[in-house]
């Protein structure tokens, strides 16, 4: 993590599941099934615990015992002031910037209940390698998001494809909880996740956001 | 010992309990329980469970769970002893949970049940209340429910863990405007608290100042403003907090 990013994203870790069309395509048949009855409503949110904080080029460690590894290519939201009930039309102006966040997980077969055991392991969340300020990224919604292992695309797809757009998140989940300075909204990840191995380099690249590498390792 | 943070004349400080609720500041002062802005007791990730009462799955239509199912909570929802907690507008039920929490006072991996109460830097207590209208069908129980501003209070304090030689056999009891509305003993928990350090740190470190908040009991009731709740442990604490209507919350937000 750069010096800047690591100064200023300093807050709690927010991810958004399901925030890609494709994905929520995908279960939608499912989710009008027990046990979610519908789909949802309202955003759906997780909390990355601190223990899961991890860096540019640091390793992630493969849980083994038969548990598969997915890295989470995500686009990441870096508030920059104190954000309680905003308007979807002023949200922009209380984010500080950009990053690329690799949400590592297990598999989420269902999402049912809160995924602490799949997404709260030591590590499972590098954030880098920079902040990209507001002013140096005119559109936040049009960004090619690519997952590479060892040098191979294995995902891709656009921050045009959200299921709702940053202002739309920031305004949905400040309604209720006030986002602070240095929080980061971790705006999802697109279908088709990958299994990932010890010894890959797993890279998630975004356009004019950089490149974040990782390395897996076994425990 | 009890151990508190407190807000006074601008400053926040760690302080010792004394009798009455008194509050003694490092400097050796002593403050009375009104003088002070009671803060939450630790600042770290809550892991709270839910289900973990036999008797409240059971009010709930629930099976009780063979895993535990714990959910998180991050430091924007806790608040302290004596503070307000709003209850939105236009919901039909919101309720209390009176909860016992163990607090991490060091790095805890693959920690062993025998040895769990050794990565304890004590106990306190919370409020859990949820907002039911808000329940979805994914990640359940979801933030909007659980994670809401000031919607978590936590403390008074954080007692020793000598202090409590059996937290396997306290009682738990939540009042109304003074009236008695929950109770029930820690003896009913599914998964005890060395059980549940186990099943965490199994899978990851927990963090010093991380919390987690057992569950509750059978007995729920609805809250409106106006409303005084209080939640004791026995022999942990009894947590004062008072529902407030949404706009009162978020107009004496903005003038502060």
């Amino acid at each position: 993590m750069s010096r800047a990013l690591h100064d200023v994203a300093t807050g709690t870790l927010f991810g958004v599941a399901l925030n890609y069309q494709g994905l929520l395509k995908q279960r939608l048949a499912e989710f009008e099934q027990p046990p979610y009855q519908k789909p949802p409503i309202k955003p759906v949110l997780f909390i990355k615990t601190p223990n899961t904080r991890n860096q540019h080029g640091a390793d992630v460690v493969h849980p083994g015992n038969g548990e598969r590894l997915q890295p989470g290519p995500a686009l990441g939201v870096v508030i920059g002031k104190t954000a309680s009930r905003v308007r979807p039309d002023e949200a922009l102006a209380y984010v500080a910037g950009y990053t690329i966040v690799n949400e590592f997980s297990l598999p989420e077969d269902s999402y049912y209940r809160p995924a602490v055991k799949a997404k709260c392991r030591d590590g499972f969340c590098a954030i880098g390698p920079e902040l990209v300020p507001t002013t140096q990224l005119a559109d936040p919604h049009s960004l090619a998001i690519k997952l590479y292992v060892n040098g191979v695309i294995r995902q891709q797809n656009t921050t045009a494809n959200f299921v709702r757009n940053i202002p739309l998140l920031i305004a949905e989940i400040s309604e209720f909880m006030t986002l602070h300075e240095g929080d980061v909204l971790i705006t999802g990840t697109p279908e088709d996740r990958v299994d990932v191995q010890p010894g890959d380099t797993v890279e998630v690249e975004i356009s004019g956001l950089g490149r974040l590498a990782n390395h897996i390792v076994a425990e | 010992m009890k151990h508190a943070r407190i807000h006074f004349e601008g400053e926040v400080h760690l302080a010792h309990v004394e009798d009455n609720n008194a509050v003694r500041l490092a400097d050796g002062r002593l403050l009375a329980e009104d003088q002070v802005q009671w803060l939450p007791p630790a600042t770290g990730s809550m892991f709270a469970l839910g289900l973990n009462y036999a008797d409240h799955a059971a009010e709930l239509a629930f099976k009780p769970p063979t895993e535990p199912l714990a959910f998180i909570k991050s430091p924007g929802t806790y608040t302290g002893h004596n503070q307000v907690t709003w209850r939105p507008d236009n919901v039909a039920y919101m309720h209390y949970e009176c909860e016992l929490v163990a607090v991490i006072g060091k790095p805890a991996r693959n920690v062993k049940r025998e040895n769990a109460l050794e990565y304890l830097a004590g106990y306190t207590v919370c409020n859990d209340y949820a907002i039911r209208d808000y329940l979805e069908n994914y990640y359940r129980p979801n933030l909007r429910v659980k994670n809401r501003d000031a919607t978590t209070p936590v403390g008074p304090w954080i007692v020793d863990v000598a202090d409590v030689p059996d937290p396997g056999n306290l009682k738990l009891r939540t009042w109304i405007n003074g009236e008695l509305r929950q109770e029930g003993s820690t003896r009913d928990m599914i998964f005890d608290i060395p059980y549940l350090i186990e099943y965490l740190s199994s899978f990851m470190t927990l963090q010093p100042g991380d919390m987690i908040a057992t569950g509750t009991p059978e007995g729920l009731a609805d809250v409106v403003p106006g409303d005084e709740v209080i939640v004791e442990v026995e022999g942990v604490g009894r947590l004062v907090n008072r529902i407030v209507s949404e706009a009162e919350f978020f107009s004496a937000q903005k003038e502060a």
